[in-house]
């Protein structure tokens, strides 16, 4: 049950009723990280001064390749919404604000993108 | 009318550090490195797509002296971020809120943070001698 006047509905007040998708998305993704972060930093141990050969060879096991591309998606989207607390907290210019949020957002989908592309490239091609 | 300079909020360099305060700033500090960082990880990924040459050129520069360093950061930066999202994952589930509590667990962070770069470092130099 709702307990907003009518009056506040119709001047449109209050929550915008998406303020919890940012919050729950960032625990969501930290909570994925957790594992993908631990079996990358021990995968990565093993894979020190690695030749190309052995590190595709390595990536193009299935279950490494889809570890390797959830790693990404998490952590690129984790970072999304990490940098673009930072960016409101602390950058109360308007147009710098505004500039730097939609920069975020292409650099995050960018190096997201490329990192899935080349994982899968790997994967795939060697 | 004037306008009156009235006193504006205390500004938090009048605050003494905490371990509460250091590790709730680190823990974006880390999170903005870490973005930094990731930089990294594409150039090393794409470097593994486009082939031999520039995986190795990728390599040989995370094997420098400069690499290092930054990796070094990396690793730090990483488990910091990784143990103290722990405890805020903890918070959020509405646990450990006592202020002895909030300390203990800020200290674990800071040792386990430390603990596991050098666990890292020991295990990734015998792993890099191994070889």
């Amino acid at each position: 049950m709702s307990h907003r006047t009518p009056a506040g509905r119709v001047h449109g007040l209050g929550s915008a009723q998406h303020g919890v998708d940012h919050w729950w998305a960032q625990r969501l993704t930290a909570l994925a990280l957790i594992p993908l972060i631990i079996w990358f930093c021990i995968s990565i141990i093993g894979l020190i001064g690695t030749d190309h050969v052995t590190f595709t060879s390595w990536l193009s096991m299935p279950g490494r390749a889809v570890a390797m591309l959830l790693l990404v998606i998490a952590t690129f989207y984790h970072m999304k919404l990490g940098l673009q607390v930072v960016i409101e907290d602390y950058v109360h210019e308007r147009g710098w604000n505004v500039m730097l949020l939609v920069l975020n957002n292409f650099a995050c989908v960018s190096l997201g993108t490329a990192c899935a592309f080349a994982v899968i490239k790997v994967a795939v091609m060697g | 009318m004037a306008q009156v300079e009235r006193p504006i909020s205390p500004h938090l360099h009048v605050y003494k550090p905490q371990l509460t305060s250091v590790l709730s700033i680190l823990h974006r500090i880390t999170g903005v490195g870490l973005g930094a960082g990731t930089l990294l990880l594409a150039w090393w990924l794409v470097a593994a797509a486009y082939g031999p040459d520039q995986f190795e050129a990728a390599q040989a520069f995370i094997a420098s002296w400069l690499g290092r360093l930054l990796l070094f950061g990396f690793t730090f930066s990483l488990f910091y971020h990784l143990c103290n999202g722990i405890r805020h994952l903890f918070w959020d589930a509405g646990r450990g809120f006592e202020l002895k509590t909030v300390y203990t667990s800020g200290w674990l962070v800071v040792i386990a943070s430390l603990g596991l770069t050098a666990v890292s470092w020991i295990a990734g130099y015998a792993s890099g001698d191994a070889l």
